[in-house]
């Protein structure tokens, strides 16, 4: 495996018309990195020429944070005003969810072009061409969940957080998009089309959404229920969103959610490379 | 770790194999095909649809893993050092591998990012490209805009950023126009001038004729035949006499009186399908007029005849007694995987 191991300086001697040449035998750290940021390019300018890549991180904070504040809230706080410290780390972190399944899906589209085709042929790090749409999809995260606290704001919830409590959350929102967003890289690199990431994506992300205590308070489930809830990573999540922008506190959750993400990172990020270019 | 390979030459595999597919249903696309390409000259691999060249190509491009066999490009080994070769091999596809999203520039800009260009060398060197390749005022269209001949201009293009030492090219004028096949075949003359090593593949006896210092010819995963354009040629005379007869039942007579009039030492000639169709391998066109004399004053009379340079189907006909269409099954296998 070429993955990170490339501190190594070894070279290989090849013999062409312009004589003898001796070429590295991977890629190293800084060509990776550099080479990561031109796919990130890459994908900011093919961002910018399909702007309905950005519909489900705008539009979808917007109608959501408004239609299930006003529907649940009610319900579930006794008013609006008192669901809203609940529902805005919850609708966080769905929307971040949803901004990462998409992330699967676009690079399962493009890997069926013929572009990723050369970019085997090239002498790059294995991990750049999935790296780089990985980098680039940081400004979606970070649009998501600018909106949704906006429109929280918008309605009336006063985060007692204080700007670096939201901050904070905000960070960790984007965090936790980027790592759970190597799922469904790994999902791209395996699934045979696109619209089978989307399928496979629904099934992983509709259970970790509402099977969580993003919406309702995990103490209201059946036990079995609130069993999975509370073992489920994005509750962890939400509720270290919570603690961050509800009370300022870094609280021991969200020591929990970021380990959570280191681990998925961990696993899913050399499955990816893996897979990809072990594929076509 | 360092190896010398003193008179390695730009390719050397032997006994490549790829297979496909699973249980009862293993198609070996490539089937133990040995392969030397000299440096700094063009070999053509020749074959119809389906018959293993782009697989092969994959696989000496460490695109495809090999499921035997093994291969070096300039003296390193594929499968040991996959980073070496890609450093030593441009690639330009039969489908242009070239990004849809971004305009011309950009996407040689992006292609010498990754190849280690900064900022400044990566948009001069994509500028001094566009130019050579005549797509300057087609720069800044985004691909999707752009003509069959420009996207395999601007892909041959990507594939010079780095100055490879080895080209592979994979049918690169499939699909275009005449004018169009031409330019293209005008800018690999170009490229082998400046001492780049070419290996290209075509389905098209011309464009091997054309270009290729040797040619391979490739049927069913094997290798068939292999030597200059002029000793492949030989074998299937230089252009055939398409006949037909006004009267099927007398081909034997008429076969007959090609055999005196030009002997068959550029090839028997070749019963058609149709009925009184007989095809005559001719060393030279203007022996034609020799046949068609020998015909008339036999009274033997004919319905059409036409002189026609060699194709790909003849050459398959005379090597492996086969036409090209026989492999439709082979190319359902290509379109599958």
């Amino acid at each position: 495996m070429t993955l990170l191991s490339s501190t190594v300086d070894e070279t290989v001697t090849a013999v062409t018309h312009a004589g003898v040449t001796d070429l590295p035998a991977r890629p190293s750290v800084a060509d990776t990195f550099s080479q990561s940021l031109a796919m990130a390019w890459r994908a900011t300018k093919k961002m910018r020429r399909n702007p309905e890549q950005f519909f489900d991180v705008t539009i979808q904070p917007l109608l959501f944070t408004a239609m299930f504040a006003y529907i649940f809230g009610g319900a579930i706080s006794g008013s609006v005003a008192d669901y809203l410290p609940i529902i805005i780390p919850g609708i966080l972190a769905q929307t971040a969810l949803t901004a990462c399944m998409a992330t699967g899906i676009q690079l399962r589209e493009d890997m069926d072009k013929g572009v990723f085709d050369r970019f085997k042929s090239l002498p790059i790090a294995r991990i750049a061409p999935l790296a780089g749409p990985a980098i680039a999809d940081l400004f979606r995260y970070g649009t998501a969940a600018t909106l949704t606290i906006l429109t929280g704001i918008a309605m009336g919830y006063r985060p007692g957080g204080g700007f670096l409590g939201v901050f904070a959350g905000w960070l960790l929102t984007i965090v936790a998009g980027w790592s759970l967003a190597w799922i469904f890289t790994y999902l791209g690199t395996i699934a045979r089309s696109a619209q089978a990431v989307q399928g496979i994506s629904m099934m992983i992300m509709f259970p970790l959404t509402f099977l969580s205590n993003a919406f309702v308070p995990a103490d209201t489930l059946p036990g079995w229920l609130e069993a999975f809830v509370k073992v489920n990573p994005v509750s962890h999540v939400v509720t270290a969103v919570r603690d961050l922008l509800n009370d300022g506190q870094l609280t021991a959750q969200v020591g929990w959610a970021l380990i959570g993400c280191a681990v998925v990172v961990a696993v899913f990020l050399p499955l990816s490379v893996r897979s990809y270019s072990h594929k076509m | 770790m360092t190896k010398t390979h003193d008179n390695a030459p730009a390719v050397l595999a032997t006994g490549l194999v790829k297979t496909f597919g699973s249980g009862g249903t293993v198609t070996r696309a490539v089937d133990g095909i040995d392969l030397e390409v000299v440096r700094g000259e063009v070999f053509g691999v020749l074959g119809p649809n389906g018959a293993g060249k782009t697989t092969m190509l994959q696989m000496l491009a460490t695109l495809l893993p090999m499921d035997g066999g093994s291969a070096t490009i300039f003296g390193v080994d594929v499968a040991e050092h996959p980073h070496v070769v890609r450093q030593l091999v441009g690639v330009t596809g039969q489908y242009a591998s070239v990004d849809e999203n971004l305009t011309g520039r950009e996407n040689l800009f992006l292609f010498g990012r990754l190849l280690g260009l900064d900022a400044k060398r990566a948009r001069a060197t994509g500028d001094d490209l566009l130019v050579r390749f005549g797509l300057e005022d087609a720069g800044d269209k985004r691909i999707s805009q752009f003509s069959g001949g420009m996207r395999r201009r601007l892909d041959l293009a990507a594939s010079l950023i780095a100055r490879p030492p080895l080209i592979f090219l994979d049918e690169p004028t499939t699909g275009l126009d005449p004018r169009t096949r031409g330019q293209m075949w005008d800018t690999i003359r170009e490229l082998v001038r400046q001492g780049t090593t070419v290996l290209l593949t075509t389905q098209y006896l011309d464009e091997a004729d054309q270009l290729a210092d040797r040619i391979a010819v490739i049927d069913r995963g094997h290798k068939v035949a292999q030597g200059t354009p002029d000793q492949l040629k030989a074998q299937v005379g230089s252009s055939t006499l398409q006949l037909r007869l006004l009267d099927p039942a007398q081909t034997a007579q008429a076969v007959d009186v090609v055999r005196r009039v030009v002997g068959s030492d550029d090839g028997e000639p070749v019963l058609t399908p149709e009925a009184g169709g007989i095809n005559v391998p001719l060393p030279d066109a203007n022996r034609a007029a020799d046949v068609l004399i020998g015909l008339r004053e036999q009274e033997l009379l004919i319905t059409s005849a036409t002189v026609q340079k060699p194709t790909l189907d003849e050459v398959f006909m005379a090597l492996t007694g086969h036409t090209t269409e026989d492999q439709s099954d082979q190319n359902q296998m290509e379109a599958v995987r």
